[in-house]
C-alpha cells in the first residue's frame, strides 16, 4: 500500500507538486491521470525517493519514505519514466544486475527472472544485446528487472508510452495479472481510455494538485456525464495534454 | 529473509557494482583499444623511436665525416689538413656563407682570409670565421666538432711556435681547467626522459577516461541512471563500485605500459652515448607503488569531471581539458630546474614526477620520500571521492536532460 500526504516540491518559483495526497491499495490498480506537465512524473519520483519533498510524507506499506529510503525502495518496482537499459548487457544480465543489487540469492533470482521472461513473453529476445531493442521489448525488459525482487507495490511512469497496439494490449493484460496476486499497483497515464479501462481508482491530477479521487463509477456520476472523456475534461476544465 | 543474511547480501552491491561495469566495458571494442592496445602501448613505442632517431643522429654526428663548405681553403692547406684528419670534409667554396647556414645547405661553413699565409708567416695572429646558427639544436654537434679541431689546430701551431724560440708552452697557458663531471650515465639519461612520468599519467588517465564518462555522463545521457538509483543501494557505494571499475582499467593500463617500457627499455641503446637506463622489475615496482594513489585520484577526478557534464560529448571535452592538468609538473621540471624539497613530494602529480626522475637516476627513493608522496597523493584521492558522493547525492544528477 502506498499513502501519500500532502507531497510539495517546487523547482526555483515552478510548484510542480502541490499538495498532492492520495492512497494506493493493495490488490487494486491506482491511476494517476493528469495532462503533461501536471507533476505526475515528480510525484512518482517523490514516492521512489529519488527525489526528497519539501513538505508532505509517503508511506509504503508503512514505512517513511524520509526515515528509511532504502526499506522502501526494497517494497517497491519501479519503471521510471526513464527506461535506459544497459545495451552492451543482454536482457536477462540487465534483470540480473538489478536483481543482485536488490541482494537476491542466485538461485531465487534465476527462478524469479525466468518467471518474468515466460510471463512478459521475452524467451526469444532474453539473451539478446539490448542494443536495437525495440521499443516494447526495452519496455517489457525495464519492467522484468523493476519486478525482480517480487515487489509488494508497482510504480509504472507512464508504461504504455511509444507502445503499438500488440504491445499495449499485453502490458494491460500482465498489469491486471499483477493487481489479481495482491500487489498495489500504482501507474501514471495521460490516456483517458486507458485509466478508464485498467483502473479501479482514478486519481486525476492537473496543475500540481488532485482534482479528483474517485473510482471511475463515481467520477462519471460525480460531473454528471456518461462518457469518462467528458468527465475528465470537466473536471481538470481544460481539454489540454489529454489524449483519448 | 533473516536481517543478518540480507545484510551481508547487500554489503555486495560494491561488487556487483563493480562486476557488471567491468564486465560491460570488456565488451565494449573502443574502451578496449583505449585502455589495453593504444593508450598504454603508444606511449612505449613512441618513446622508443623518438630516442631511437635522437641517439642514432648524436652518434651519426659524432662519428661521420662532416662535409663543410670551405672559402679560401688554398690559403692554408695545413689547416685543411688537419681538419681531414678530424673526419671533415672539405667542401667547394659557397658564394654567401651567410645565406648558405640560414637556408639550412651546410650546418657550418668556414671562411679563411686571402692574407692567411700572410699573416701566419709573420707570426701575426689571424681570423678564420665560422659561420652557423645557434638555434639550429641539431646542427650544435657538427658547430662543436669544427671548432674545436680549429682550435686544436691554432694550440698545437701555438705551441711548436713557443718550443721554436726555446720556451715552454706552459708559459702561454699558466692556468688550466680540470673538468671533473659528476654525472653518471643513469643522471644523463634524465634529461632525455624528463618526460617519462608524464606518460605514465597519460595512459593512466587514457585507460579510465572511456568508463568514467560512460559510468556517469553516459549513463545519465542512456537514462539508466534513474532506474539505477530505484535500487535498495546506497548511491556511495554505486559510486565506489564504479571508481573501482575504473580504477581497475587504469591500473591495467599502468601495467601494460610498464611492461611494454621494460621491453623497448631493451631496445634504446642507451650505453652507446654513455647513458645507462633501467626500466626493469626494480623501476616498474616503484612506479605501480607511487602511482597507485593517483589512480584513484585521477579516477574520482575524472568521475567527477564527467558528473557535471549533461551529455557523453560534454563530459569528453571537459576531460581533455582535464588531461592537459598533469603536463604542468613535467614541464614545470623541464623549464625550470628546482632542487627537490622534501614536501614537493606530498604535492600530487608532482611527487610522482621527482620520484620517478629519482629512479631514472639510479639514485632510488627513500621510504619519507615514498611515504610523503603516497600519503599527499591518497589524501588528495580521498578528497575528491568525498566531493564526488557529495554530487553522487544531488537530486539533480539523476535525472536525465
Amino acid at each position: 500500500m502506498i499513502e501519500v500526504r500532502d507531497l510539495h516540491k517546487a523547482f526555483g518559483a515552478v510548484k510542480a507538486v502541490d499538495g498532492v495526497s492520495f492512497t494506493a491499495r493493495d490488490g487494486e490498480i491506482t491511476g494517476l491521470l493528469g495532462p503533461n506537465g501536471a507533476g505526475k512524473t515528480t510525484t512518482l519520483r517523490m514516492l521512489y525517493t529519488l527525489m526528497a519533498p519539501d513538505r508532505g510524507q509517503v508511506l509504503v506499506d508503512g514505512i517513511d519514505a524520509a526515515a528509511d529510503p532504502l526499506a522502501v525502495r526494497r517494497q517497491l518496482g519501479v519503471l521510471p519514466d526513464a527506461r535506459g537499459l544497459y545495451k552492451r548487457l543482454s536482457a536477462r544480465e540487465n534483470i540480473d544486475y538489478f536483481g543482485r543489487l536488490h541482494g537476491l540469492p542466485e538461485e531465487l533470482l534465476a527462478s524469479r527472472r525466468e518467471a518474468l521472461v515466460k510471463a512478459l513473453e521475452m524467451g526469444d529476445i532474453a539473451d539478446r544485446r539490448t542494443e536495437g531493442f525495440s521499443q516494447g521489448q526495452r519496455v517489457k525488459t525495464a519492467i522484468a528487472r523493476a519486478l525482480v525482487h517480487d515487489p509488494r507495490n508497482v510504480i509504472l511512469d507512464e508504461p504504455t508510452n511509444g507502445l503499438d497496439v500488440m504491445a499495449t494490449r499485453a502490458l494491460r493484460q500482465f498489469m491486471t495479472r499483477l493487481k489479481e496476486e495482491g500487489r498495489c499497483v500504482l501507474f501514471s497515464s495521460h490516456i483517458m481510455q486507458e485509466v478508464g479501462a485498467l483502473c479501479d481508482r482514478i486519481v486525476v491530477i492537473a496543475h500540481g494538485r488532485v482534482v479528483a479521487d474517485e473510482t471511475p463509477d463515481a467520477l462519471r456520476a460525480q460531473t454528471g456525464e456518461n462518457n469518462l472523456e467528458d468527465a475528465f475534461v470537466k473536471i481538470i476544465g481544460s481539454e489540454e495534454g489529454l489524449a483519448a | 529473509m533473516n536481517d543478518m543474511s540480507a545484510k551481508i547480501r547487500r554489503g555486495g552491491a560494491f561488487l556487483t557494482v563493480f562486476l557488471k561495469e567491468v564486465k560491460e566495458n570488456l565488451r565494449d571494442r573502443r574502451t578496449l583499444m583505449s585502455a589495453f592496445l593504444t593508450g598504454p602501448l603508444l606511449g612505449p613505442l613512441l618513446f622508443v623511436m623518438l630516442i631511437n632517431v635522437t641517439l642514432n643522429r648524436e652518434l651519426d654526428k659524432a662519428e661521420k665525416p662532416l662535409p663543410v663548405p670551405v672559402l679560401g681553403a688554398a690559403y692554408a692547406p695545413n689547416l685543411i689538413d688537419a681538419l681531414k684528419a678530424g673526419g671533415v670534409v672539405p667542401g667547394a667554396a659557397v658564394a654567401d656563407p651567410a645565406q648558405t647556414v640560414r637556408k639550412q645547405d651546410a650546418d657550418v661553413v668556414l671562411r679563411i682570409a686571402p692574407d692567411y699565409g700572410k699573416a701566419w708567416r709573420k707570426g701575426e695572429p689571424v681570423q678564420v670565421e665560422l659561420f652557423y646558427d645557434s638555434s639550429r639544436r641539431d646542427a650544435n654537434t657538427s658547430v662543436e666538432r669544427v671548432s674545436d679541431l680549429v682550435e686544436n689546430y691554432a694550440r698545437q701551431q701555438g705551441a711548436m711556435r713557443l718550443v721554436a724560440r726555446g720556451l715552454s708552452p706552459g708559459t702561454a697557458w699558466p692556468l688550466q681547467v680540470a673538468r671533473r663531471d659528476q654525472a653518471t650515465p643513469q643522471s644523463r639519461a634524465v634529461l632525455m626522459f624528463a618526460m617519462l612520468p608524464y606518460f605514465f599519467v597519460i595512459t593512466i588517465f587514457m585507460g579510465g577516461m572511456y568508463l568514467a564518462i560512460d559510468l556517469t555522463a553516459g549513463e545519465r545521457e542512456r537514462q539508466s541512471l534513474e532506474p539505477l538509483f530505484a535500487n535498495p543501494v546506497a548511491r556511495w557505494k554505486i559510486l565506489c563500485g564504479k571508481l573501482a571499475a575504473i580504477c581497475a582499467f587504469s591500473t591495467a593500463s599502468l601495467l601494460i605500459t610498464l611492461l611494454g617500457f621494460a621491453v623497448v627499455g631493451r631496445f634504446i641503446p642507451a650505453e652507446k652515448i654513455g647513458m645507462e637506463l633501467d626500466l626493469g622489475l626494480h623501476f616498474a615496482t616503484y612506479v605501480l607503488l607511487l602511482m597507485l594513489p593517483l589512480v584513484l585520484l585521477l579516477s574520482a577526478l575524472q568521475s567527477l569531471v564527467a558528473a557535471f557534464a549533461k551529455s557523453y560529448r560534454e563530459a569528453q571535452t571537459y576531460i581533455s581539458l582535464l588531461m592537459l592538468v598533469p603536463i604542468i609538473p613535467s614541464a614545470l621540471l623541464s623549464f625550470m630546474p628546482i632542487k627537490a624539497q622534501a614536501w614537493m613530494y606530498a604535492i600530487p602529480l608532482l611527487g610522482q614526477n621527482l620520484g620517478i626522475m629519482q629512479l631514472l637516476r639510479g639514485d632510488g627513493v627513500t621510504g619519507e620520500q615514498i611515504g610523503l608522496c603516497l600519503a599527499g597523493s591518497l589524501a588528495a584521492a580521498l578528497v575528491a571521492v568525498l566531493v564526488t558522493a557529495q554530487l553522487y547525492r544531488s537530486e539533480k544528477l539523476a535525472i536525465s536532460a
